[in-house]
């Protein structure tokens, strides 16, 4: 997985509530075997007609939102469907962090698995940074993860909170798997009680 | 010892490892697998030459994708990527020595009704799959959710995940149920009340005589959909209904092993003092028949009601409600009863279970569908489809004029051929209303399945109780 480094991006508002994993990825899309390739997909729906000729209202097909990297959402992002389809579907695009009050538990986990940053923010705080995303090219944000600090185009700073074991693997990189393997010796001890206790699993 | 919640003690049962932040390797039990978020997962493992850690705990079967007409033993019926990826399940499946139903196994069917139909999913268990509906099979006391993929690859190679605990929240439905009122009516009043981030954060642990009379159908029901409510995980604590269920059931443990996990199951339960850091709590008479009027779980209303105004909401959901409006194509204040609707699925893990058939071929007894009426019935598995024909629910469906289909997720989520056409208007008892769920700009009203035969017969959403 890629480091996630400090930059400075668009932010672009998308304030609708409950935007689901099927809007962020129709299903017709889920039949790959691949992770790659799904940006062009992203919002699908919303972002292009049955013939495949961009909506010019969408947000992100707007002049200065076409290089968005970051989300600033309505509440409940991502609810739905468990699809990583999501998530990958959006870093391929050029997201990098996606604001809001509240995410789904699922699309959460699978952010962080991804390199991308999921921040939750009460909603004046998310109201402001929506303001600014307003702003078109001139709000550009800066989204500092050691110091979990996002900074706006007018320069104040909102310090963010987010679990101290997911921040350490966003920044290094880290591979969960290869994280987990080394406990190995937990996890063999665990089954041999576990063969014990429930001997019918 | 303090008081313990269900949860609390799967949860303790299950802790492999426990960092010093709370940061805990969670043992999984059983892993459900289909073909749509594993591919990538398989790959991965092939990429660092990892193998699967607990092929035995291991469980496939393709669903989503699957054609549900005769003769899709041939996968020319299928269209280039789907086949790809059920074939790319197919060669993951044997070459890595997972238990496996093929699409032409009498067992193949929608992952959620598999599992429990083949007495995999038990009490007390931890069951995870690349799927949000993973959450039925907390009707058996089993802590059971969802997971992206770089999750199903991270089980598949450790058979753990990284997990923190979530918070415990009870949702008490007391007393009895009105005549016509189903386990679909009682969990969409609950989305309807707390929303489909309510539950976030959170496992719910269902309780109260109304959840206790219900069958496991109906169980599994309400756990599929705790979803969404936002919640991770739905459970029912295990009873003699729950045993009656699993006994004999293929995987399910026998002999003395029975008289253990029972002896184990018989601990699963909330302690009487245990602490839930929410609690809702609704009086069973209070729910009737009900429906989705937009575009999320949580616009459900009493089929007695009529459609909201923007204006009746606050905050971010009044724009919500707009666009709902008009993706849906609906006016405030028209009757619920009014709505045409021309196309009926029955089916899905929400309501693809023999019960939901009973109910549906009950209503449909002697009737036939309307006029133009796309009408359809997909069982939940090879089995149940089986059962259904043997007790003549098949005739009932196809005579009424329903067709008759074989196992698969189908219409729920439309990956396969089954798909509503842009504005088409279904009364559907599967679990999701988004706007292009079914279809391109298809409109959707969830219902039970009881209410969907009947809106097949009417042409309109009903009240079951006004059907004659």
């Amino acid at each position: 997985m890629k480091k996630f480094e400090t930059f400075t991006g668009i932010a672009a508002p998308m304030p609708l509530v409950n935007i689901d994993t099927d809007m962020i990825i129709p299903k017709q899309f889920l039949k790959t075997i691949k992770r790659s390739g799904l940006g062009v997909h992203a919002f699908d729906e919303m972002r292009f007609d049955r013939d495949g000729n961009e909506n010019p209202d969408f947000i992100l097909n707007k002049p200065a939102y076409r290089e968005t990297s970051i989300l600033v959402a309505g509440d409940n992002f991502g609810c739905g469907s468990s699809r990583e389809h999501a998530p990958w579907a959006l870093e391929d695009f050029g997201i990098k962090v996606v604001v809001s009050t509240s995410f789904a538990d699922i699309f959460f986990n699978n952010c962080f698995k991804n390199g991308m940053l999921p921040i939750v923010l009460p909603q004046e705080q998310v109201d402001l940074l929506m303001a600014d995303s307003e702003k078109g090219e001139n709000a550009r944000m800066t989204v500092d993860l050691e110091a979990q600090e996002i900074t706006t185009s007018d320069g104040e700073v909102i310090k963010f909170d987010v679990d101290p074991f997911r921040k350490h693997c966003l920044l290094n990189g880290l591979d969960d798997i290869g994280l987990t393997l080394e406990k190995g010796d937990a996890i063999q001890a665990f089954e041999a009680n576990a063969a014990q206790a429930r001997p019918w699993v | 010892m303090s008081p313990k919640t269900l949860y609390d003690k799967i949860w303790d049962a299950h802790v492999a490892h426990e960092a010093e932040d709370g940061t805990c390797l969670l043992y999984i039990d059983r892993h459900l697998v289909h073909e749509v978020t594993s591919p990538q997962a398989f790959e991965g493992l092939r990429l660092a030459g990892r193998k699967v850690h607990a092929p035995d705990k291991t469980i496939a079967v393709p669903d989503h994708n699957v054609p549900t007409t005769p003769g899709r033993d041939n996968p020319d019926q299928m269209p280039e990527d789907s086949r790809i990826q059920v074939a790319a399940l197919d060669t993951n499946a044997r070459e890595f020595g997972v238990h496996y139903y093929p699409v032409n196994d009498v067992r193949q069917g929608i992952v959620h009704i598999v599992g429990p139909e083949q007495g995999w999913t038990l009490p007390g268990m931890t069951v995870v799959c690349g799927d949000s509906h993973t959450a039925t099979h907390g009707a058996f006391g089993a802590l059971a959710h969802g997971i992206g993929t770089s999750e199903v690859e991270h089980v598949l190679a450790t058979q753990t995940l990284i997990q923190k605990k979530s918070k415990n929240m009870k949702v008490e439905i007391t007393g009895k149920l009105s005549p016509g009122v189903t386990a679909k009516d009682i969990v969409l009043t609950i989305i309807g009340e707390t929303g489909t981030g309510g539950g976030t954060g959170y496992v719910i642990e269902y309780c109260g005589e109304a959840i206790r009379d219900l069958s496991m159908e109906g169980r599994m029901t309400i756990c599929n959909m705790a979803i969404e409510g936002g919640a991770r995980a739905g459970l029912i604590a295990p009873d003699e209904t729950t045993y009656a269920y699993v006994n004999g059931r293929p995987h399910a443990p026998k002999g003395a092993q029975w008289e253990a996990a029972l002896a184990w199951w018989k601990t699963l339960y909330s302690d009487d003092d245990a602490h839930f850091d929410k609690v809702l709590t609704i009086r069973g008479e209070d729910i009737a028949p009900t429906v989705t009027w937009g575009t999320s779980p949580e616009d459900a209303l009493p089929i007695t009601a009529t459609v909201p105004a923007p204006e009746d909401f606050t905050g971010g959901k009044v724009e919500a409600a707009k666009r709902a409006l008009d993706y849906m194509g609906l006016t405030p204040g028209m009757k619920l009863t009014d709505i045409e609707i021309d196309t009926v699925f029955i089916g899905s893990c929400t309501n693809g279970r023999i019960e939901d058939l009973r109910a549906a071929a009950e209503v449909l007894k002697g009737k036939k569908v309307k006029d133009g009426m796309r009408a359809m019935v997909v069982p939940g598995s090879g089995l149940v489809r089986a059962q259904a024909e043997e007790e003549g629910l098949a005739e009932i469906f196809t005579e009424a004029g329903f067709e008759w289909r074989l196992a698969g997720c189908s219409m729920c989520l439309a990956m396969n051929p089954d798909q509503l056409s842009e504005g088409e208007r279904c009364a559907s008892t599967s679990n999701r209303n988004f706007e292009g769920r079914q279809g391109f700009k298809g409109r959707t009203h969830l219902v039970s399945p009881a209410m969907a035969a009947a809106a097949a017969v009417t042409g309109k959403l009903t009240d079951i109780r006004e059907l004659q």
